[in-house]
């Protein structure tokens, strides 16, 4: 048990949260292994919080050079009139972070997400990828699942003032506190793919527009070859015509996906900020769930809309 | 949302933040990122060790400087365009005084006390500037608007009731193991550390029935030459066995109770151990005082672990040795402060041993500094998604859409499938004594009640006013302030002792008096009404006020959804409050109830889905983001209000 206890510097340090989740759990945490990629606002908020709450390691991947944009949505990179001197956007987080908590250990990882192979996943508990192609979330997702060990996947994305966030926790058990007894629960997680794939008229009545309308965007981007967020007031024709395709494939009422609610997400492509530390937020505590085994997880998507003010959770599986 | 015309709103705010702590840091943070281009922040708090788990402008170089400040240099490393004023002081300093107010476009609020809640929420009133307030704690938190005049203000509603615990459960009947704990800190330290005259229940007499003086000496008095291990042994053999002892000679007592076992220093330690608990001095002579620790000096490391009687005993000995050799400058003035690691020690060791004597389950230190220290549970996650939140409202304000405002409630279990929950913001409070000109009610002997009285019990406490001032018709008859002449502060000094039936002009039943705060420009009528007796239980000031808690009239709309409809539950749920974050005080006699609050409208009550009702969760209507102390219900604010 010694081995085991948390340092005095650690119990001084987290005091005020292992009051909300316990030493078991801030001692899981201190042993996981993150993987974070494509560090815009969305995911730079979620590392902030991870780092904060004390896992083990956190493994940066982004090698776009840093751009004045990029710059205006990252408290994490200090103003830089050279772009932060050649360094790609994972160094710089890497330094901020590292000095966030100096019990993590912080590092980046180099390359293009997609030529990662399986076993590269292997030595993390959970992948968190950001701002990705429609292939790019399917392959990260399956290469994940290709493992024998039980390995989180989460995608978070934002759009103007909307965000989505997706889980994959495969098959998930975990203990359910109700009143004063426990209830051991398992949970069977679609994956990405899976999920996508369901027929919108078998999905649940009420839905959140917003899965509609992102898988519409998503789509889009994927047949115009775009990179994701590489769309403009030019394109909302065509994808309003998308939209209307789908919907008929589907047999949806077109009205589900409101053209005032595409036009938001085509034209304004950029994170807007507060809705970045909110989607961030709930993604943290998320893997903080998954982590310690404790707590409901969110299945299997999660909408948040700033125009509404609504944070919704949408069970999309089949189960 | 990322409109040109949001963005211009943005760009031409001044906003004011009050609280640049768990909630700020985040705040801050999002401002800047969106576009915020001035931004006055106002903290008196200096960063400590435990806020940088979540405060993450701050780092463990900062622990000691002023939050606002340092909150500042973080944000202008990636903003360094933008204005950011810090104000390293008390929001209730006079500084900040209704003109100060007026020049802000908006007021955010993180706070973590309900004094300094109110006290802005006044200034915002007076200075008619619309006001964001927040509150977290844990995976739970919520976002409301205050404009006036169109949706509530803050204290329309009236607000959860400090915990309570009446003194004879404290000094004698614990039941409950926070019971040892507030005997421990505001009883036994207090006796031990704190100033010696102030008003104290703990017995203190070796022994009441005897008339002789020698025999009713205070057994706190350390005897001249008294070697600190026989005077801590003393204090020991005399509130852990002593007074237990004569407690049980009241049979009638423990009729229908456990009786409670006395516990003497022989019985626990054998004169061997005792004798090495006192052999301190060389082990901690490199040690600063700030790091002083009993449980590092007895090998105890781990603060999860529950200590045994017979360890709480030698925790303690040393510390008690510890803070009379090492820190003897302090005796005399001390309070409890939950970063005092020392002061920690002696409250467990304390509460546990009169645990152990009642039968009550021993804690931790870990979980019995959380009791005394009231520390609110605090994660960076929840803190990011309020700050958030309250941008968004924030920006809608900006952009003159108060129809548009909600308040939102930040769920740990969703509620029809929501974890982030919009619910429309209520009208004003028409009878609110704050926001609307409602008159109270004050009934009190008008021929025994002082002045004073009336001051402390309901100006200060209940009115939460700083600067007060009252009249009755046009002549003064108490103010507080820093230009009055010698003469004004002798007359005001002799009034607070006069009762009110004698006072120059007489308080008497069916008088009105006015009583107003300059500083926060609130002025409320009093209606006295005079009455003879009160119940020293159930009404424990010898007055009371009405229509200042009273819960506002509730609007029957949605009366019938009960059982099963798609709004019960988190109408229901809404205002309750968490038991964990109350703040705990002992009242004279009896517990005063919170009244479960008024139920709340979803804001698109037409969407039915009778979904998962059962798990909502209750959400706090008045949530701290760092604890606030344990006080006697006289002690009126030792909240440390920003």
């Amino acid at each position: 048990m010694s081995g085991e206890e948390l340092t005095e510097q650690e119990t001084a340090l987290y005091d005020r949260q292992i009051r909300v989740w316990g030493v078991d759990a801030q001692r899981r945490l201190s042993k996981s292994h993150i993987f974070v990629s494509g560090l815009k606002g969305t995911a730079v908020e979620f590392c902030k919080n991870i780092v904060l709450a004390g896992v083990g390691s956190l493994t940066l991947n982004d090698d776009n050079p840093v751009t004045p944009e990029a710059l205006a949505a990252n408290f994490l990179i200090p103003f830089d009139e050279n772009m932060g001197g050649g360094g790609s956007l994972a160094d710089l987080c890497c330094d901020s972070l590292k000095d966030f908590n100096p019990m993590v250990h912080v590092s980046v990882e180099k390359g293009d997400l997609s030529s990662f192979g399986v076993d590269f996943f292997e030595k993390f508990d959970i992948v968190v990828i950001s701002c990705c192609s429609l292939a790019a979330k399917k392959s990260v997702n399956e290469k994940c699942r290709k493992l024998s060990k039980k390995l989180a996947f989460y995608s978070v994305d934002c759009r103007d003032s909307c965000g989505e966030i997706f889980v994959d926790l495969q098959k998930y058990c975990y203990v359910k506190k109700k009143a004063d007894e426990t209830d051991e629960c398992q949970l069977d997680y679609p994956s990405f793919e899976e999920a996508i794939a369901i027929p919108w008229r078998s999905l649940p009545k009420r839905v959140s527009k917003l899965y509609f309308a992102m898988r519409v965007v998503e789509r889009f981007e994927e047949v115009e070859r775009r990179k994701p967020g590489e769309t403009s007031i030019a394109d909302l024709a065509n994808v309003l015509k998308l939209r209307n395709e789908l919907c008929l494939a589907h047999s949806l009422n077109e009205s589900q996906i409101p053209d005032t609610l595409l036009e938001r997400l085509v034209v304004s492509t950029k994170e807007f900020p507060p809705v970045s530390a909110i989607l961030g937020g709930i993604l943290g505590q998320e893997v903080i769930k998954a982590i310690s085994g404790k707590g409901d997880p969110l299945k299997n998507f999660f909408f948040f809309d700033a125009v509404d003010g609504k944070g919704v959770i949408e069970d999309i599986s089949t189960s | 949302m990322t409109s040109g015309q949001h963005l211009s709103a943005i760009k031409g705010a001044k906003v004011l933040m009050v609280g640049a702590g768990g909630i700020g840091c985040e705040l801050l943070k999002t401002l800047a990122l969106s576009g915020f281009q001035d931004i006055h922040i106002i903290d008196m708090d200096t960063i400590e060790v435990s806020n940088l788990n979540r405060q993450f402008l701050f780092r463990q170089s900062h622990v000691g400087q002023s939050k606002a400040k340092v909150a500042r240099d973080a944000v202008l490393r990636f903003r360094p365009q933008i204005s950011i004023t810090p104000y390293h002081a008390n929001v209730k300093d006079p500084d900040f005084n209704v003109d100060f107010f007026k020049q802000f476009s908006v007021v955010l609020n993180g706070l973590d006390n309900l004094d300094a809640r109110r006290h802005v929420n006044r200034l915002c009133l007076a200075a008619d500037v619309p006001l964001v307030e927040s509150g977290t704690t844990g995976f739970l938190g919520q976002v409301t608007v205050h404009i006036k005049g169109q949706t509530e203000c803050y204290e329309c509603q009236p607000k959860p009731a400090p915990k309570t615990y009446p003194v004879c459960t404290i000094t004698s009947t614990p039941s409950k193991f926070v019971h040892c704990i507030v005997w421990a800190k505001d009883l036994l330290f207090a006796k031990l550390f704190g100033d010696k005259n102030q008003d104290n229940d703990l017995n203190v007499r070796s022994n009441e029935t005897a008339s002789s003086s020698d025999h009713s000496e205070d057994v706190f008095e350390r005897k001249k030459d008294e070697d600190i291990e026989q005077y801590a042994k003393r204090i020991y053999d005399h509130v852990f066995g002593h007074n237990i002892e004569s407690a049980l000679s009241n049979e009638e007592t423990w009729k229908n109770r456990n009786k409670p076992r006395p516990i003497y220093v022989k019985d626990v330690l054998s004169d061997e151990l005792f004798q090495q608990n006192g052999n301190a001095d060389k082990m901690m002579e490199s040690e600063n005082l700030s790091s002083l620790s009993a449980m590092g000096y007895l090998g105890l490391k781990n603060p999860q672990d529950i200590w045994s009687l017979k360890e709480n005993s030698r925790v303690f000995f040393a510390a008690l040795k510890l803070f009379f050799s090492k820190r003897q400058k302090e005796i005399g003035n001390l309070s409890f402060d939950k970063d005092d690691h020392l002061a920690v020690e002696v409250v467990t060791a304390a509460a546990n041993i009169r645990a152990a004597s009642f039968g009550i389950p021993l804690h931790s230190l870990f979980e019995a500094k959380g009791i005394a220290g009231n520390i609110v549970h605090a994660v960076a996650t929840t803190n990011a998604i309020i700050a958030g939140l309250i941008v968004i409202e924030a920006i809608k304000v900006l952009q003159n859409e108060a129809k548009n405002c909600r308040m939102t409630y930040c769920l740990e279990h969703p509620s029809r499938k929501m974890l982030l929950m919009p619910v429309e913001p209520f009208e004003p409070n028409k009878a609110c004594y704050v926001c609307s000109e409602t008159p109270l009610l004050l009934e009190v002997n008008t021929h025994r009640a002082k002045l004073r009285d009336v001051v402390e019990k309901i100006v200060t406490s209940k009115l939460g006013m700083n600067l007060p001032l009252i009249t009755h018709g046009s002549s003064l008859l108490y103010e507080v302030g820093d230009d009055l002449d010698a003469d004004m502060v002798a007359n005001y000094a002799a009034n607070l002792e006069k009762v009110l039936s004698e006072l120059p002009y007489a308080i008497t039943g069916g008088t009105t008096i006015t009583v107003e705060d300059l500083q926060q420009e609130l002025v409320c009528s009093i209606n006295i009404k005079h009455r003879e007796e009160f119940d020293e239980e159930k009404e424990p000031d010898g007055m009371v006020l009405h229509g200042w808690t009273q819960a506002p009239a509730v609007e029957k709309k949605d009366a019938a959804a009960t059982n099963g409809a798609s709004t019960s539950t988190t109408s229901k749920s809404a205002p309750n409050i968490l038991e964990d974050d109350d703040e705990l005080t002992i009242l004279e006699s009896g517990i005063e109830t919170i009244s479960s609050g008024k139920k709340r409208k979803l804001s698109d009550i037409s969407t039915p889905e009778p979904l998962e009702e059962k798990r909502a969760k209750k959400v706090p209507e008045h949530v701290d983001d760092d604890g606030d102390v344990i006080v006697m219900l006289d002690d009126v604010t030792k909240e440390n209000s920003l």
